[in-house]
Parts: structure tokens; sequence; C-alpha cells
């Protein structure tokens, strides 16, 4: 239903009402906003001296950009892994053999139910004492971030496969092709385009999950823009504000992608029939996929 | 298990569980009323309220939990001034559950509206014919039936901000992550238990909540 049905088109009784509530709302928005600049303005926030270093571009070089580009290097080796991960647990868990579909079904669970921070810190401040050798911070949030989204892509992924109307493989193994070339090449190429929205979404909660590595001391953007800017300048509102306007940029950014190509996949008449698996339609795709800060 | 044998260890363990239970407690609270406003704003018929919506969105969904409890401590409290308890744990408890309130409302106001585009334009358009406002239409034909198909969305939503809590240990707040990086520091020998009585502890707390929503979602479904 789009949202238009939900009110008449409105006559000139209702256009002053929605004029009346739009001047009252806007003002209570102004007074927030004049409230929250004052505010700023007690304690000093709008100094030029904590806004200046955003102009000179050792600020940027030192701090801002190389920690932009640990983010982008972490969430990029997540994404490639965790994809892989993902698929690898999906095919496992639609396994003929119980031996390899009970084990992946209890790894993708189990990860999926731990929190990323959790694990973050196993691996940080565990696995060390494991192995008798250090574990750097970036491989244990490329760990962490690729076993906990790698298992929800896994559901992701497991969802598409099982949407594809049997019909395919059907057809496939008529044509005499073995089981590993049906999956291969005829059902997770489907899947992937069907649950293409749900995965970069997802992919979006990665590159966001990056941000935990400030808590172990990984280079990142958090931790080199704003924790150790504002550590040399004191201007830690002023940081906080310009990084989480950067996220919200790369975020939105892919966002969009995943958008454009939800349009584009749902225009192609290439499409997986409606009348199959109705557990896993977009629905269930969206419950899959899980807002992890 | 010697490490949780010991009484301290114990109890640190049950006050780092039962903090993340408060969070997740007072949060989802917070979060479902504010998100359901939001979506109320975002499908209402007054272009400032839906920017809002929108505006509000857009930038709590696009930023990173941790850099947002991260500046509601260093921002809000240590700059700003804002206090919301003179205890000191307490404070960091409320700081954190704004954090995690504002975050999430973002989540359960994309899910209901969602679940407002799942029921059929002729609800509307019939409630619209008899004659009902804007608001007797959402709150008495539309949101009672979007309600039910948000429930599973709306579960994983509150698994994830029972995880997300974690993070609030950031803040100084003793929580269940924190307390188990404290015991692995101190128990090398007995990492791998320390770490499974922790994982193990989420699993049982999430894997049945997903699966009781699961199960709410199914009946509560409506039969179209």
């Amino acid at each position: 239903m789009s949202t238009g049905v939900l009110y008449d088109h409105p006559g000139p009784r209702a256009r002053i009402r929605n004029a009346v509530l739009s001047v009252a709302f806007g003002l209570g928005l102004v007074a927030l906003l004049w409230w929250i600049y004052t505010k700023f303005d007690q304690a000093g926030q709008w100094e030029a001296a904590l806004w200046k270093p955003f102009t000179q571009s050792a600020t940027w070089t030192q701090f801002i950009l190389p920690g932009l580009r640990q983010t982008l290097l972490a969430a990029a080796t997540g994404m490639v892994l965790s994809l892989a991960f993902g698929i690898i647990f999906a095919v496992g868990r639609l396994s003929e053999h119980w031996w390899i579909r009970v084990p992946a079904g209890v790894v993708v669970e189990f990860f999926r139910a731990v929190p990323l921070l959790l694990m973050i810190f196993f691996i940080f401040y565990g696995v060390p004492f494991l192995i008798q050798g250090p574990v750097t911070a970036f491989t244990a949030v490329v760990a962490g971030l690729t076993l906990y989204n790698g298992s929800v892509l896994a559901e992701a992924f497991r969802a598409g496969i099982r949407s594809i109307p049997g019909g395919q493989s059907e057809a496939a193994y008529a044509v005499g092709m073995r089981k590993s070339q049906v999956m291969r090449l005829i059902l997770v190429p489907q899947a992937a385009r069907a649950m293409l929205p749900v995965i970069v979404s997802q992919l979006v909660v990665l590159l966001k999950d990056t941000a935990l590595g400030y808590i172990v001391a990984f280079p990142e953007l958090l931790a080199r823009g704003v924790n150790d800017l504002s550590a040399n300048y004191g201007n830690v509102v002023a940081a906080a504000i310009v990084v989480a306007v950067i996220y919200i940029l790369i975020n939105s950014l892919l966002t969009a992608l995943a958008n454009w190509l939800d349009r584009r996949t749902r225009q192609r008449a290439f499409r997986i029939p409606k009348q199959t698996a109705p557990d896993s339609t977009p629905a269930g795709g969206m419950a899959v996929s899980e807002p992890q800060g | 298990m010697h490490v949780f044998a010991d009484p301290t260890n114990l109890d640190a363990y049950l006050s780092g569980f039962l903090w993340i239970l408060k969070l997740t407690g007072a949060s989802a609270v917070i979060a479902l009323v504010l998100g359901v406003l939001l979506a109320a704003f975002r499908v209402s018929p007054v272009p400032v309220l839906r920017g809002f919506g929108a505006a509000w969105v857009n930038i709590f969904r696009n930023t990173p939990l941790t850099l947002i409890i991260f500046f509601c401590y260093f921002g809000l409290f240590s700059t700003l001034g804002l206090t919301l308890s003179d205890d000191l744990n307490l404070n960091n408890f409320w700081l954190g559950v704004v954090g995690l309130s504002v975050y999430t409302a973002a989540f359960v106001c994309e899910s209901v509206r969602s679940g407002i585009n799942t029921v059929p334009a002729g609800q509307a358009e019939a409630a619209r014919a008899i004659g009902l406002t804007f608001f007797q239409t959402l709150r008495i034909v539309v949101l009672p039936q979007a309600g039910r198909a948000v429930v599973a969305p709306l579960g994983s939503v509150l698994i994830a901000l029972c995880k997300n809590a974690t993070i609030v240990g950031t803040i100084g707040l003793i929580e269940a992550s924190s307390v188990m990086k404290q015991l692995i520091n101190d128990n090398g020998d007995a990492v791998i238990p320390i770490f499974l009585v922790f994982a193990g502890t989420f699993a049982a707390i999430l894997v049945p909540t997903g699966y009781f929503f699961g199960w709410l979602a199914n009946r509560l479904a409506v039969k179209r």
C-alpha cells in the first residue's frame, strides 16, 4: 500500500490544518535546534579554534583519511570473507548429508546469537592465550565481522536458494548436471540475484560495525578521526559530527546502490515467479537482515 | 568451571547480564514508542513531519552505534554537561539507553513503515470512505493490521538491540562483554570455558526469543 491512500486529498480546511501543524511543528523544531545551539554555545563548542582543524590539511592527512582507509580496508576484507563464509554455510545447511547440515546449522545459529563485540573480545584478548602469540586488532575485527555477518548472509542465501522454483534444479538434473553443478551454476547465482538488496544492506551493517574496532584500539575512522583527533585539539563534539557525516555519506551511497539494484532486479523480465515458497518472500528476507550496530 | 565457582566472578557474571537485560528493557520501550511515532510522522499528510521522520532515520540508521554511544558520553555528558543521574553507573546506564533508543527507533520506524505497506490499500480507502480522519484511519484500521505483520521484524530488532547493549561497555558500564574481557585477562588458562559460558548465555536468551517471535508472528498473522 502506498502511503498516499491513508488520507484524502486535502480540502480547504485540511490545507489550513496541515499548514497550522507544519508551522507549529516547524517552530517546535526551530526551538529545539535553538536550544541545542545555546547549549553548544554555553559549552563554547562554536569557538573557531575547535572547528578550524578541519580546514587544515594535516587534520585530514594525519587523522581522518588514514582512519577512513583502515575502515574501508577492514570492511572490504570482511565483505569478501563473509560473502564466501555465507555461501559455504548456506550450501552446507542445505546439504543432503546430516553430518554436514547439522554442524553448519549449529555454527550459523551460534554466531548469529552471539554479540559481535563479545566475539571480537574473545579473538583479541582470549585467542592470544590459546595460540601463545599476539592477534592484531585488524585480525580480530575482520574475523569477528566475518563470523557474524557471514552467518547472517548464510541465512539470506539459504532463503534465496529455497525461494527458487523446484523446476530449475529438476531441469538442471534432467540435462545431466551433478549436484555441485546444479548448486554452482543454477541455484547460487539466482539466489544471489534474488537476495541482492538484503545482501547489500547487510554489507552496510558490516561497514558500520567496523567502528567496533575502536574498542580494541584498531586505528579506524572513529578511533583516529574522533578519539585521537579530539585528544589533540579538544574538539570531541566537532570531530564526532564531522566523522558522523562521513559515515552517513558512505552508507547513504551504499543504500542508494542497494535501492537501485532492487529496482533494477524488479524491472528485469528474469524473475523468480511469485507462486513459489510463500515463506521466503521479501518479508522473510527483511527479517533475516539484522541491525547490529 | 573453577572460574565461576569463585563467588566474586559469579556475581560479576550475573550483574553483567542484569545490566544487559536492563539496557534492553528500557531501550526497547523507549525505542518502540519513538519508532511508532516516527513511522506515523513518515506517513502523515504534513510535509514537515515527514521530513523530520526521514531525517531521523537517515541520520541514525547510517551512523555506527559505537559512535552514537561514544557521543552520548563524551559529547552530551563530558562536554555539554548533560547529567542524567548522580550515581556514576546509573548515569552511564541512562546515557547508554539514550544512544540505544535513538538508534533502535530508526529501525523500529522502518519496520513499522514496511508493515503499513503490507496492509491492502482497500482497507485505508474503506476507512476514508466511511469518513475516518487520518489519525482514526491509522489508529483503528491500519496500525492494528500492520502491527501483526511487523511482529517478526520487530523481534529481529529486539534481538539486535540486546546484542547491541554490549556496546554500552565502551562508556564504562560493566556489562557482560566487559566482564568477559576482565575474566579472560585474569584467567588465561580458562579462555574457552569463559567464552562459551558468556556466548552460551546470550544464545540461551536470544535463540528462544527468536523462536517465540516466529511463533507469535505466525499466530498473529492476518489471514488473507
